[in-house]
């Protein structure tokens, strides 16, 4: 099964190879991971998307809780959170199939960010529903590179 | 939700707050080990620690110690710590200096031991850049610490070693690591002094609620057969006297296990001695049931007689040595398990009521409710069960036919027999002429499983030994550590010959800082344990277990009376039974560091034994 865990970690030294060391120290995968400071300097969330099942699960949040720099971790249930990715994908166009991509991306309130003449930059933000179909339609045109942020989550309340 | 804490301070140590005179890097580690009551540091120098050792011959407070091997250095840090509680202090430089303590922070870190391992650094500008002696150390021990630091300002240093102290020696204790980049311990600070401790992503006491506790005394007054099953936690929060008193209030007998060894006394009624692999067959039997002995693991089980309806699980982590297959461990039994660690809870075994909390507290609040209503139930059944379990498969060795056919008897016994010892005698007989008040350490094998059958241990701290890791060569430095903050108690190695050999150099370090540690080693050429294992599921095929001169098998080799002598340690060697009780004698009555070699054979097995990932249906006893 698939879990979004949401941490609050001390900013300093080594922090993100701690957290990233847990997980390959006892075999959890991360499917994605995204790191940035919060309005604190001093902390930054961390929003890791992982697989496992409910035992996994429970000793991870548990792993992550013990690292001293670990403020706080949040294991969120489905309904419970907001969740934002954000994508930027460089798509093959050509004369014929360019007005059909940015009629694609103007559907999908994405933004085309860049236009050069043989591709265009899109980016799109959105929850994982949203921005897989997208991407999805896209692959029929040629997806020549891609980068994504990695799910953000945020709890309701 | 943010925390402060406040140390207390530790005796003399002058722990004034607020700005210092003008020091070097070097010299501000140095004043704040002392702020934490550092007494003793075993450090071994090279370039990128010796400006913390030029510091360091100003201390008048600190005692370091040379060893000869950083990882001698490093076990005798842990040595001092599990015997006392208070953190170890052991320091290496750079590269091949820090990497050789891994092994012994690896140890604290599976047996939750203060350690604070220093360590030199390179200067920051060659960091990364391959320097000489350059190792990523704080990278290298991330899977083995509790917590590290790379030092990047020196100004950090006062906050940081307060921390690290008091990490490494809270909630549940464990290793840290202070890694000190070379440019730094040279660079000259006013050092602003601090006792506080800001750690707002860490809870180190952890208190149960009394509904929790109420269940627990619930849950034994509805018990039939109930079992303590306790570990090192109850040593670790020196709650030892809190448990004698519970288990004398309830009548609960108690198993432990062998980080828990102590813990209780063993020559108490009550007491089951310790379970697990090589644990007593009685103490697997009540937590777990007795079953009809089966010759073929294919047999179907056949039960003769329930264990355990109530496990209390206080201060443990089900082990796998401990559990056998997990989930036929206890497995019709309801599990309570207290621990300070909320990880510990389902990691290996499930159990109906888990509780986050410090075993001293939950212990102490669990008697004030037993003292105002206490346990009616006097569990008679239950102790005539186990009286009878005691009496059926009491810990036991003999003579074997496959000793007495062994090379030993028939290279160095002709004609004297029945003079062989067999390496248990040696324990029981040390037992009875220390009168079981000796701290006892171990390597790693048989000899280890042998020292904690039949030395019975009555005080917490009392058998110290790498469980966990099980990390040979743990023995003799381990002992060092413990005679210096003991120097008044008598400290004995028991160890292998194979576990001796790993750091044998540490008799340089006793002899010339007149430690008194005292080694017994119970020497079978051989890998017992490996060979054990061998002789049970290989069909005896020797795989680069035998540790003697295949070209002279005679000879007993090395010679460790002759290589203790050129370390100008006493030393000697016993081969018969009759020399045995003097040859212990004279070493006990030694007041210097002493190695007594005493040479057993090799084809003992140690017993009881339930083969890893088995059940107590296949007890070998």
């Amino acid at each position: 099964m698939r879990h979004t865990i949401s941490v609050l970690v001390e900013n300093k030294f080594g922090v993100l190879t701690r957290v990233a060391a847990l997980f390959s120290g006892r075999g959890y995968n991360i499917d994605s991971l995204n790191v940035a400071p919060t309005h604190d300097p001093k902390t930054s969330k961390m929003t890791i998307v992982t697989r496992g099942d409910d035992a996994t699960l429970e000793q991870i949040v548990k792993q992550l809780n013990k690292l001293i720099d670990v403020i706080e971790v949040k294991d969120f249930r489905d309904g419970e959170y907001i969740d934002r990715e954000l994508v930027m994908v460089k798509v093959a166009v050509n004369s014929k199939t360019r007005a059909e991509v940015m009629q694609v991306t103007d559907i999908f309130r994405a933004k085309i960010v860049d236009v050069q003449p043989k591709s265009l930059t899109i980016e799109v933000t959105g929850s994982e529903g949203k921005v897989e179909k997208f991407l999805d339609l896209m692959v029929g045109f040629g997806i020549l590179e891609l980068t994504r942020t990695g799910k953000a989550a945020l709890p309701r309340n | 939700m943010s925390k402060i804490k406040t140390i207390k301070k530790r005796k003399t140590v002058s722990a004034k707050a607020g700005l210092g005179r003008p020091m070097l890097g070097s010299e501000i580690l140095v004043e704040a080990l002392e702020r934490e009551g550092v007494e003793v540091i075993f450090a071994y120098p090279g370039g990128a620690s010796m400006e913390l050792h030029q510091a360091l011959t100003k201390s008048k407070q600190i005692r370091v110690i040379l060893p000869r091997h950083e990882q001698g250095g490093s076990f005798a840090a842990e040595g001092y710590a599990r015997a006392t509680g208070k953190a170890g202090v052991c320091m290496a430089t750079s590269g091949p200096g820090a990497t050789n303590l891994v092994t012994a922070i690896a140890d604290a870190y599976m047996d939750s031991v203060p350690l604070i391992a220093v360590t030199g650094q390179v200067p920051q500008a060659m960091i990364g850049k391959g320097g000489f002696q350059e190792t990523d150390f704080f990278g290298m021990t991330l899977p083995v610490v509790k917590h590290s630091y790379l030092i990047t300002d020196t100004n950090d240093i006062p906050r940081i070693v307060k921390e690290a102290f008091f990490v490494a020696q809270s909630g549940r204790p464990g290793p840290v690591v202070i890694d000190f980049p070379k440019n730094l311990q040279q660079q000259r600070v006013q050092p602003v002094w601090t006792n506080e401790i800001k750690l707002r992503g860490y809870e180190s006491s952890p208190k149960a609620d009394d509904v929790a506790l109420n269940e627990i005394i619930g849950l034994i007054e509805k018990a039939e057969r109930p079992v303590l099953y306790v570990g090192g936690g109850i040593i670790t929060a020196n709650a030892s006297d809190e448990l004698r008193r519970f288990a004398k209030a309830t009548q609960i007998p108690v198993t432990t296990t062998l980080m828990g060894i102590g813990s209780f006394p063993e020559t108490h009624p009550l007491s089951l001695r310790w379970l697990g692999m090589h644990g007593t067959a009685y103490a697997n039997w009540a937590v777990s049931g007795e079953y009809k002995h089966r010759a073929n693991t294919n047999d179907p089980i056949e039960k003769v007689a329930d264990g355990a309806d109530l496990l209390l699980a206080f201060g443990v982590r089900f082990d796998d040595r401990v559990t056998g297959k997990v989930e036929k461990f206890c497995e019709t039994g309801t599990i309570v398990h207290i621990d300070i660690d909320p990880s510990e809870h389902n990691k290996n075994r499930f159990v109906q009521l888990p509780i986050i909390s410090d075993i001293k507290y939950a212990l102490n609040r669990l008697n004030g409710m037993i003292a105002k209503r206490p346990i009616a139930k006097k569990f008679s059944t239950w102790h005539a069960q186990i009286a009878k379990w005691k009496a059926k498969a009491p810990l036991r060795y003999s003579v074997s036919e496959e000793a007495s056919r062994s090379q030993h008897i028939t290279e160095h016994m002709v004609g004297k027999e029945n003079e062989v010892i067999l390496p248990q005698m040696v324990i029981e007989m040390l037992y009875e002429l220390t009168q079981g008040e000796a701290i006892i350490t171990t390597g790693v094998g048989q000899h280890q499983m042998w020292a904690g059958q039949w030395y019975k241990f009555s005080h917490p701290r009392q058998f110290i030994t790498s469980a966990g890791l099980g990390a040979m060569g743990f023995g003799y430095p381990s002992a060092l550590g413990i005679k210096v903050a003991h120097p008044d108690k008598e400290v004995i190695d028991i160890d292998g010959d194979g576990s001796f050999l790993m750091n044998v150099q540490e008799l340089a370090t006793a002899h010339i800082e007149k430690i008194a540690a005292k080694a017994i080693i119970l020497n079978n050429q051989h890998l017992g344990m490996v060979v054990q294992w061998e002789d049970r599921f290989y069909a005896g095929n020797r795989g680069h277990t035998y540790l003697g001169d295949p070209e002279n098998m005679k000879q007993i080799y090395p010679d460790y009376v002759a290589m203790s002598k050129s370390f100008g340690v006493k030393s000697e060697r016993v081969f018969f039974r009759k020399d045995l009780r003097a040859a212990l004698q004279r070493m006990l009555d030694t007041n210097e560091p002493y190695v007594l070699d005493v040479v057993t054979p090799y084809t003992e097995h140690v017993l009881p034994f339930i083969p890893a990932g088995r059940t107590v249906a296949d007890i070998i006893y």
